[in-house]
């Protein structure tokens, strides 16, 4: 193992690597270009093993990926904000097509107004299209993060989507820890799917299908989106006893008899920390809880790391216009229906990459510990009017 | 925690001057974060780019606003933007400049230090002379000035961040660390800083 200072971007190109991708076809686009750039020269000077593709389009990108996933080699590809949007069409294909490719997503605002900063509204607004989704806080859980999700992806026959914060993450150089390629092969096995598109053995993927089967193919694929909570969970319990980190599909930090839960994800989630620990050390009973596994959304670990609260402060930097953030939407209905539910404060941060400081997080504390209620189902932080 | 920041110009080289130092302070032991400021890089724009290190895990991330030592690879800059804002005092702002520490007219709540860096990278063969590649140099006099970091750390960590002229860049580091000129806070009245 090595340890290098290392930009987000870096730390994916170094983990598709180490996952021994097969093809990789992307068009770049900020701030997910780092990626690629350096997997084009990983892929030119031998480091890796893989047919590098520079197309036209991000639709095509994904489209290469499918076709690739189909001959059963393990594809990747990386993108961000509009890229993703325009790949919109071939992220439902891929999942209905049980196509396991792995996608790197630099959180990035959408236009317009173009804004190439942090904002998790372009990977949220594709949660309906059966990917399974990570948000991630830092750039070592980045590079762990590639590497586990090939293999839940494989396991359950789903693609995976691996997301993290524009600029904060993708462009920031930071500490990485690169695994040993023999404990990555033993961890992740060679890609071997059960059908491939072969000369050999000719058989028909993605046709219309006779008779009425298309709803129980959904059921499958719903089946085997639940099946991935599990295999997330082992994914990650055997990462940490083979490479000694741990990173929960849902990460409970100082929860303790916790009254106040602070519920985010990405890197809001790491500048949380501090505010907790300052909580803490003034006697206040305040943690919390980072959401890393989004799709398939975790019920069980939320309710049980969430229930028991009194109040929840979710800070989500995304919206769904006409609902309000996102994960805190979600997280409500994880806890209808059950026997005591903690209120909701959800509160809309950092969009467009406003930095959401220590101060930021603080305030959002204060302000929930202040009223017994939200007066609003959604309260906006930091507005300029 | 000690946080730094850079005020440069695209093109110049501020972001590969943090990250140059970054991995110089990680060499040592440090943890270290560098990351450029979250606009659009455009050249011969003002550009800032910022640093954390730390000897606990760094995980944090949003900009440094009270940084505790500001580098300067624009002297003009210093006419148009206020680079000592957030300065801790008795913090170190390093001008790339021809000129001693005391011609600046900084406050002298603050040290100041001045490296010829565009000279020691012309004289190396860095960068043209309308855009001259600062960043390994000044670097190098952060080094002597300050005493953070050796000047073998970050000699050693120049060939991985600057792949083109590794040896002329460090030559250029070291020279800087021999030139460097500093005055240090309070030195005006008298006191020790």
């Amino acid at each position: 193992m090595t340890t290098k200072v290392m930009e987000g971007t870096h730390a994916i190109s170094h983990a598709v690597t180490l996952s021994r991708a097969r093809v990789i076809a992307a068009y770049p686009i900020t701030p997910s270009s780092g990626v690629v750039e350096l997997l084009s020269e990983m892929c030119a000077d031998g480091r890796l093993d893989a047919r590098f593709v520079a197309v036209e389009s991000e639709h095509s990108a994904l489209a290469t990926c499918a076709g690739a996933s189909q001959t059963g080699l393990r594809a990747f590809t990386a993108t961000s904000s509009h890229g993703l949007a325009y790949m919109h069409e071939m992220l439902h294909w891929c999942a209905g097509a049980r196509l396991p490719i792995v996608l790197a997503d630099v959180n990035r605002a959408m236009g317009s107004p173009w804004n190439i900063f942090a904002d998790q509204s372009d990977s949220l607004s594709q949660r309906d299209t059966g990917w399974i989704q990570y948000y991630c806080e830092n750039n070592q859980e980045v590079l762990d993060t590639i590497i586990q999700a090939f293999r839940v992806a494989e396991q359950v026959l789903m693609p995976a989507m691996v997301c993290l914060d524009a600029f904060f993450l993708s462009h920031t150089s930071e500490p990485v820890a690169i695994p040993d390629q023999k404990l990555v092969d033993a961890f992740l096995p060679p890609f071997a799917p059960p059908y491939a598109l072969a000369p050999d053995d000719p058989r028909a993927f993605g046709g219309l299908p006779s008779g009425d089967g298309y709803m129980e193919l959904r059921a499958r694929m719903e089946r085997s989106m639940q099946d991935a909570v599990g295999a997330a969970e082992t994914a990650a319990r055997e990462y940490a006893e083979m490479f000694g980190r741990h990173h929960p599909i849902l990460e409970e930090y100082r929860t303790e008899g916790a009254a106040l839960l602070l519920v985010t994800s990405g890197t809001i989630a790491g500048t949380a920390r501090a505010v907790v620990d300052a909580r803490r050390e003034a006697g206040e009973q305040v943690g919390m809880v980072k959401i890393r596994l989004f799709r398939p959304f975790p019920f069980a670990a939320i309710r049980a790391a969430l229930g028991g609260a009194k109040k929840l402060a979710v800070v989500d930097r995304n919206l769904s216009f006409g609902h309000g953030g996102i994960m805190a939407s979600e997280i409500r209905s994880a806890l209808c229906n059950q026997p005591s539910a903690p209120i909701v404060f959800s509160y809309i941060a950092g969009l467009g990459g406003r930095d959401v400081t220590p101060a930021v997080i603080d305030d959002v504390v204060s302000a929930t510990q202040a009223v017994e209620r939200p007066e609003s189902d959604t309260l906006w932080v930091g507005l300029k009017e | 925690m000690i946080s730094i920041r850079f005020h440069g110009r695209g093109g110049q080289g501020a972001v590969i001057a943090s990250k140059l130092l970054a991995t110089a302070l990680f060499r040592e032991g440090w943890q270290v974060q560098a990351f450029p400021s979250f606009g659009a890089e455009r050249t011969g724009a003002p550009v800032a780019a910022f640093l954390r290190a730390d000897h606990r895990p760094i995980t944090a991330h949003y900009q440094v606003y009270e940084p505790d030592h500001v580098f300067v690879l624009d002297p003009v800059l210093l006419q148009t933007i206020d680079v000592t804002a957030g300065l801790t005092d008795g913090g170190w702002i390093l001008v790339n400049s021809s000129r001693r520490p005391e011609e600046l007219e900084l406050p002298d709540r603050f040290s100041i230090g001045t490296s010829d860096a565009t000279a020691i990278a012309l004289a190396h063969g860095l960068g043209s002379r309308t855009n001259p590649i600062v960043n390994t140099a000044i670097v190098g006099a952060f080094a002597a000035l300050t005493g953070l970091v050796t000047l073998e750390s970050v000699v050693d960590a120049i060939p991985d961040l600057v792949p083109i002229k590794p040896d002329a860049n460090q030559a250029a580091a070291r020279e800087a660390f021999a030139q460097a000129l500093g005055r240090r806070a309070g030195a005006l009245a008298g006191r020790e800083g």
